[in-house]
């Protein structure tokens, strides 16, 4: 019985935040656009009875779902959002693992200050922070304006509005999910094995790549996974830092609920979102659990 | 035809491979290694042996390359260590923590060291398997070390540490987890191993009994300092300290004062008792307050008055049966304890002495060492 209520509080939680919505935002997408209150019809009227539920099953249909394939715009925004989540996720890669590095190799005294700086960003609001870049890289901007002092460029240099911007925006934005799992995996690490290493005949370099890499692993695929599967569906960052030839499907979703008021496609490019991410969430949860087995 | 004694360290010509000379290591304030010069020479069999936190760690990573000296200086085979990292250095350690690399399996940290030296793949095949076989760890060859019980891993450490064949091997505890059939095997395999590739051991223990059956020579240390070093029968049976006695083995250790008389000197040990004589070759002033240890296997035990000039009589207050002997502990008159051994040669039933008995103690002349203290 206690082990039912163990098991059955997260369940329950994601009953109530994950599949009831799903299930809402999926019956939506097989429903057709409307003007009404929502905007859709046909909605169900369960005081009708059976009949009326069968009624309501009968209108439903996988029509914007096909229209999905028919416009070219959309499988490009999914493409083209794999390929930015991609990209930044490298590069967030590269920018977080030195840092991650360097705290775990810190004075212990000094590591809970630093992973206090990691996280000091997240208190103040995500959209400041993103406004704060557009002033940071508009052309008037501050990295403009200190380059153009220093004589490096002439002309400002037009980062704002583009995908430059974008990967900016969102390394900045993502990197402490990069730092985080990646710390904690160096940190496990036991010194003594790198003297090991080097005892064994290794310079510092290739203990680095036989030792350290692999035994940060599960960490930087953890870490890759948490930007990764956020990235694909990013709005804000590529609605404020990108420009117009900023293609990703968040921006899609958008401007297909609120702009064109049309629900049920805007669902249906939900649902194939989701769908997309499942397979990295997946394996995600595939690696944590294999980093468990490997501690246990 | 007897063969020739293995004492390169008499032999003045001798080139030691490893000399520490004047070595201090200090952590902040807090002296680790005091000042120590030793000599150790080229296929010794050189065993560290010293209470917790005496610094025997540390020698044996100054010696690896992880720790530099504060002061003086380290050679190996002539040459001065002084930043010569790790990996460039001739020598293996054995950790005392083993850091096995988790992500590998048993064979491949095994194979580790190989690889980076460039071995062809099939040598090291045959030398893993040899390393396997060796430690007795065939079945476990795939798995990870966190699948393998604590006396596995640490030969699985053993056996990555022995893979390299290096030309110095610091072993760090190599033996304490393992039960004591499997350690003395080891023990013979690790002699045997030193025998046929001549590699220079020097081996951290806890365990007197591996010291004394595999070592060349024994070093005790105390406190960062070395106390004796010597071979394991002159150290057992010739200490050169109340402090070293006292540390190898069980030993009785009588205070007094000392009597010039013959070839040695009396030692009065108590009120009204008759002195006890110990010959010796040091000398001691008269009156000089010396120490008198004695190897409880050395001192007979009877119910009759023996002839020995060094006898006492005492009152049995305890026993301790070790299987193949017996550890009688016996109060001497003015309440000092002494212990003596006898092998247990006849069944436990027909022996004769029992608690409370009162008996006799008696030795030879030769069986006490006069030390200073
Ligand atoms: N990195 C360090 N910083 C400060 N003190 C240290 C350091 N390494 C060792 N010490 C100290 O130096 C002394 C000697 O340590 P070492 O590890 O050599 O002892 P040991 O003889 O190997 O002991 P054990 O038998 O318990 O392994 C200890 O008191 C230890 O606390
Ligand atoms: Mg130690």
């Amino acid at each position: 019985m206690r082990r039912f209520a163990l098991i059955a509080v997260p369940y329950a939680w994601l009953l109530a935040l994950f599949l009831v919505p799903f299930l809402i935002v999926f019956k939506i997408s097989l429903s057709d656009t409307a003007i009404a209150i929502p905007p859709y019809t046909p909605t169900l009227d369960i005081s009708g009875g059976w009949a009326a539920i069968k009624g309501f099953l009968s209108e439903l249909d996988f029509e914007n779902f096909v229209w999905l394939t028919e416009d070219d715009l959309y499988w490009k925004a999914y493409l083209s959002s794999v390929r930015i989540a991609l990209i930044s996720t490298i590069l967030t890669l590269l920018v977080g693992y030195p840092i991650a590095y360097a705290m775990a190799r810190a004075a212990p005294e000094w590591r809970p200050t630093l992973l206090m700086l990691v996280i000091l960003p997240f208190w103040t609001s995500f959209l400041i922070r993103v406004y704060a870049w557009m002033g940071i890289l508009s052309n008037e901007g501050l990295l403009n304006a200190f380059l153009l002092w220093t004589g490096l460029i002439s002309e400002p240099l037009t980062i704002l509005n583009t995908n430059a911007a974008v990967y900016i925006g969102i390394v900045y934005t993502y990197l402490p999910f990069m730092i985080l799992p990646i710390y904690s995996a160096l940190e496990k690490m036991d010194d003594s094995l790198l003297e090991a290493a080097e005892d064994l005949g290794c310079s510092r370099m290739e203990a680095f790549w036989l030792v350290t890499i692999p035994l940060s692993k599960q960490g930087i695929i953890a870490g890759c996974f948490l930007v990764f599967i956020p990235v694909v569906g990013e709005f804000v960052i590529p609605s404020l830092l990108g420009g117009s030839g900023t293609l990703m499907i968040g921006k899609v979703l958008f401007e297909e609920f609120f702009n064109n008021r049309d629900w049920p496609v805007a669902s249906a490019v939900a649902v194939i979102l989701l769908l997309i991410l499942i397979i990295p969430i997946i394996l995600f949860q595939r690696n944590e659990q294999k980093a468990r087995e490997a501690e246990g | 035809m007897a063969e020739p004694v293995f004492a390169p360290w008499a032999d003045p010509n001798e080139k030691p491979l490893i000399q520490f000379k004047g070595v201090t290591k200090r952590f902040g304030d807090f002296v680790a290694i005091d000042n120590l010069t030793q000599d150790i020479f080229a296929q010794e069999f050189f065993a560290l042996l010293g209470p917790s936190g005496c610094g025997k760690t540390t020698m044996m990573r100054m010696l690896a390359g992880f720790e530099t000296p504060t002061e003086g200086q380290i050679l190996i085979a002539g040459q001065d260590m002084a930043g010569v990292p790790p990996n460039k250095r001739a020598v293996n350690m054995m950790f005392q923590s083993y850091a096995l690399f988790p992500h590998l399996s048993v064979a491949e940290n095994i194979a580790f060291g190989l690889k980076r030296e460039g071995m062809p793949k099939g040598n090291i095949d045959d030398r893993v398997k040899e390393m396997l076989r060796l430690t007795r760890l065939e079945r476990f060859a795939q798995r990870k070390p966190h699948q393998i019980s604590g006396g596995q891993r640490q030969r699985v450490a053993l056996a990555r540490s022995l893979a390299k064949a290096p030309k110095l091997l610091l072993l760090d505890e190599p033996l304490g987890a393992l039960d004591a059939k499997l350690r003395q095997q080891t023990q013979f395999e690790l002699m045997d191993i030193q025998e046929k590739t001549g590699t220079t051991f020097v081996i951290v223990t806890h365990d007197q009994e591996e010291a004394m059956t595999v070592a060349s020579r024994v070093a005790v240390m105390d406190e960062g300092r070395i106390m004796q070093v010597a071979t394991p029968a002159e150290i057992y049976e010739q200490p050169n300290s109340v402090y070293v006695a006292d540390f190898i083995g069980d030993v009785n250790i009588i205070e007094g004062t000392a009597t010039p008389e013959g070839k040695g000197y009396d030692v009065a040990w108590a009120e009204g008792q008759r002195p006890f004589h110990a010959e010796t070759d040091k000398s001691f002033s008269k009156d000089q307050r010396c120490f008198l240890a004695m190897r409880p296997e050395k001192v007979a035990i009877s119910t009759d008055e023996p002839e020995a000039r060094n006898r006492v009589q005492g009152k049995i207050i305890d026993i301790a049966y070790l299987g193949n002997l017996s550890t009688y502990h016996v109060e001497l008159p003015g309440g000092t304890m002494m212990k003596a051994q006898t092998a247990n040669t006849r069944r436990l039933s027909r022996r004769a002495l029992t608690w409370e008995d009162q008996v006799w103690l008696s030795w030879t002349d030769t069986a006490a060492v006069m030390l200073e203290g």
